[in-house]
C-alpha cells in the first residue's frame, strides 16, 4: 500500500523533469559524418568516375537491391552502364561500402528518404552520382592499382612502381 | 413559463459546454500523461496540440460505424447512447455556483447514485449485445465490479448526509459555510474517490476495458461515433466523479473567508474540478491494475468495513453532538 503512494509521489515529482523528446523536423538530431544513410556514388579527385562496376557492392547486398552492368570506355577505364539502388528495399546496412574496393560507393548521414511515389524510390546513376570524393579525398584507384589505361602505362601512375621483371630476380 | 424557457436556455448552455469539456480532456489527459513520462504528448494540431481532440472527432466521424452481424443489433445501438446519456443526466442535479444548477432536487444525491447504477447497464448490455468473447469478459467483470463498488460508495457519502442533514446537493454546500467536510469526513471522501474511479473504470480500475488483457473489453466491436459516445461517457464521468466530490466534500463554489472574493463561485468551483481531473489522471499514469480476485477482496474486504465504520464513527459523533 505504501508503495503505491510512493509510485504516485514519485510520477508528480516528473512534471519538473524535461522531456526527452527531440522534436524532429524542427530539431534535426546530429548525426555523424560515417552514419549510414543515403547511398552516393563519388568521383575521383580529378572527378571521373570512380565506380568499375565490378558487381562486388551488388553482391554483397542481403536484399538484392542493387543492380548494375559493367562497360568498358575505348580509354580502358572500366564504369558502370546503369547503376541502380532500390531504396524501398534497401536496408542501409552499409556491406556495399564495405566491399567496394574503390571507395565509390559510399552511405552519406542522409536518412530523409521518405517518397509518396514508391517507384522514386528507385535510385538510377544520374541521381546517385555526386560531385565529390566522399570520405576519401585522396584516392583514385587508377593511379595506384596498377592497371593500364590510356594515356598511363601499368605502373606509372602516382602512387604506383614500375613493374618489376621477374625474370631479372636472380638469386 | 418564462423559468421553464430559462430552464432549457440553461440545459442547452450546460451540455454544450460539458461535452467540448469532455472532448478536451482526452487531449489534457494526453498531455499530462506525456508530462509525467517525460515525453511532450500532442502538440501538433493548433497552439500546444489544443485542437487535437477535434482533429480525432474528424477522425472517428470519417470511420465506417460498423455494427457486427453477430451482434444484437438494437441493443448494440443502444447500450452507448445510455452510457452517455445517464452520465449527463447526472449533471442536472449538480449546484455549479449559487445561481447556476438545472435542477435543485431534494433527494439530488440519490438521483446521482441511481444515475451512476444505470451507468452500468450501458457497459453490461454493450459487452452482451457484442457477442465476443473479449466483450463478453469484459461486460462480466463490469458488472460484479460495479455492483460491488456501488455499495459502498452509497454508503461513504451517507457521513455527508448526516453531518448536513439532507440530499439536497445545493444545501449540502451551503451547510459547508464554514468547513468543508473534508476535514471531518477524510475517510468517506477517500472512499467515495476510489468507487468513483471504479465506477467510471478509469485506471487502476479499469478492468472491463483492459486492454492487455481484453483487448478493450466491452467496446472491443465498436467503431465511429458509437465508439466515441463511449469515449464521452467516460470523460464524462471523469468531470462528474470529480465535481460530486467537490460538491460533497470540498465546498461546492465556497471557499474561506480571505480568498472567497478573489473569483467569481463559479470559476472557483471550476478550478477545484479540474484539480481533482488531474489527480484522476495523475492516478491512472502512476498505479497498475489489479488482478480481478483483488479488486474484489479489495472492495468487499478493505472498502466496505471502512465506509461502514466511517458512517458508524460519524453517527456516533453526530449523536454525542461533537460534530
Amino acid at each position: 500500500m505504501l508503495s503505491q503512494f510512493r509510485t504516485i509521489w514519485l510520477v508528480l515529482k516528473h512534471t519538473f523533469t524535461k522531456a526527452d523528446t527531440v522534436e524532429y523536423p524542427e530539431k534535426k538530431p546530429y548525426l555523424a559524418p560515417r552514419y549510414r544513410g543515403r547511398i552516393v556514388l563519388t568521383r575521383e579527385p580529378d572527378g571521373q568516375e570512380r565506380c568499375v562496376a565490378c558487381n562486388l557492392c551488388a553482391v554483397a547486398c542481403p536484399v538484392d537491391c542493387i543492380a548494375l552492368q559493367q562497360t568498358i570506355d575505348d580509354d580502358g577505364r572500366k564504369r558502370a552502364e546503369f547503376f541502380r539502388i532500390n531504396f524501398s528495399r534497401c536496408i542501409l546496412c552499409g556491406f556495399c561500402e564495405e566491399a567496394c574496393p574503390t571507395y565509390a560507393i559510399q552511405l552519406t548521414p542522409d536518412v530523409e528518404l521518405a517518397e509518396y511515389d514508391r517507384q522514386n524510390l528507385v535510385y538510377e546513376k544520374e541521381h546517385l552520382l555526386i560531385n565529390g570524393v566522399g570520405k576519401y579525398p585522396d584516392y583514385s584507384f587508377y593511379q595506384q592499382s596498377g592497371i593500364a589505361i590510356k594515356d598511363k602505362a601499368k605502373g606509372a601512375g602516382a602512387q604506383e612502381k614500375p613493374p618489376i621483371d621477374i625474370k631479372g630476380l636472380m638469386p | 413559463m418564462s423559468s421553464a424557457l430559462w430552464q432549457l436556455v440553461e440545459i442547452t448552455i450546460i451540455i454544450s459546454l460539458l461535452i467540448p469539456i469532455a472532448a478536451m480532456l482526452v487531449w489534457v489527459e494526453r498531455r499530462l500523461i506525456g508530462i509525467w513520462q517525460d515525453r511532450l504528448g500532442p502538440n501538433r494540431v493548433g497552439p500546444f496540440g489544443i485542437l487535437q481532440s477535434f482533429a480525432d472527432l474528424l477522425k472517428i466521424l470519417g470511420k465506417e460505424d460498423w455494427i457486427p452481424p453477430f451482434s444484437e443489433r438494437l441493443v448494440f445501438t443502444i447500450a452507448p447512447v445510455i452510457g452517455a446519456v445517464s452520465v449527463l443526466m447526472s449533471f442536472a442535479v449538480i449546484p455549479f455556483s449559487p445561481t447556476i444548477g438545472v435542477s435543485n432536487l431534494n433527494i439530488g444525491l440519490l438521483f446521482f447514485l441511481a444515475m451512476a447504477s444505470l451507468a452500468v447497464y450501458s457497459v453490461v448490455l454493450a459487452g452482451w449485445a457484442s457477442n465476443s468473447k473479449y466483450a463478453l469478459l469484459g461486460g462480466m467483470r463490469a458488472a460484479a465490479q460495479t455492483v460491488s463498488y456501488e455499495v459502498f460508495m452509497g454508503i461513504s457519502v451517507m457521513g455527508v448526509v448526516i453531518l448536513s442533514g439532507t440530499f439536497n446537493l445545493r444545501e449540502i454546500v451551503l451547510a459547508q459555510a464554514d468547513g468543508w467536510f473534508i476535514q471531518s469526513q477524510f475517510v468517506g471522501f477517500v472512499v467515495f474517490l476510489i468507487a468513483g474511479i471504479a465506477e467510471s473504470h478509469r485506471l487502476p480500475f479499469d478492468l472491463p476495458e483492459a486492454e492487455t488483457e481484453l483487448t478493450a473489453g466491452f467496446h472491443t466491436e465498436y467503431s465511429g461515433l458509437k465508439f466515441a459516445l463511449f469515449f464521452l461517457g467516460e470523460y464524462l464521468g471523469v468531470t462528474l466523479i470529480s465535481a460530486m466530490s467537490v460538491v460533497l466534500f470540498f465546498g461546492g463554489w465556497q471557499m474561506p473567508e480571505p480568498i472567497n472574493t478573489w473569483l467569481p463561485p463559479l470559476v472557483w468551483f471550476i478550478l477545484k474540478v479540474m484539480l481533482l481531473v488531474v489527480f484522476f489522471i495523475l492516478l491512472r499514469t502512476s498505479l497498475p491494475r489489479p488482478r480481478f480476485d483483488q479488486l474484489m477482496a479489495f472492495g468487499w474486504k478493505f472498502m466496505l468495513p471502512l465506509a461502514l465504520l466511517n458512517l458508524l464513527v460519524t453517527a456516533a459523533l453526530r449523536l454525542m453532538g461533537v460534530l
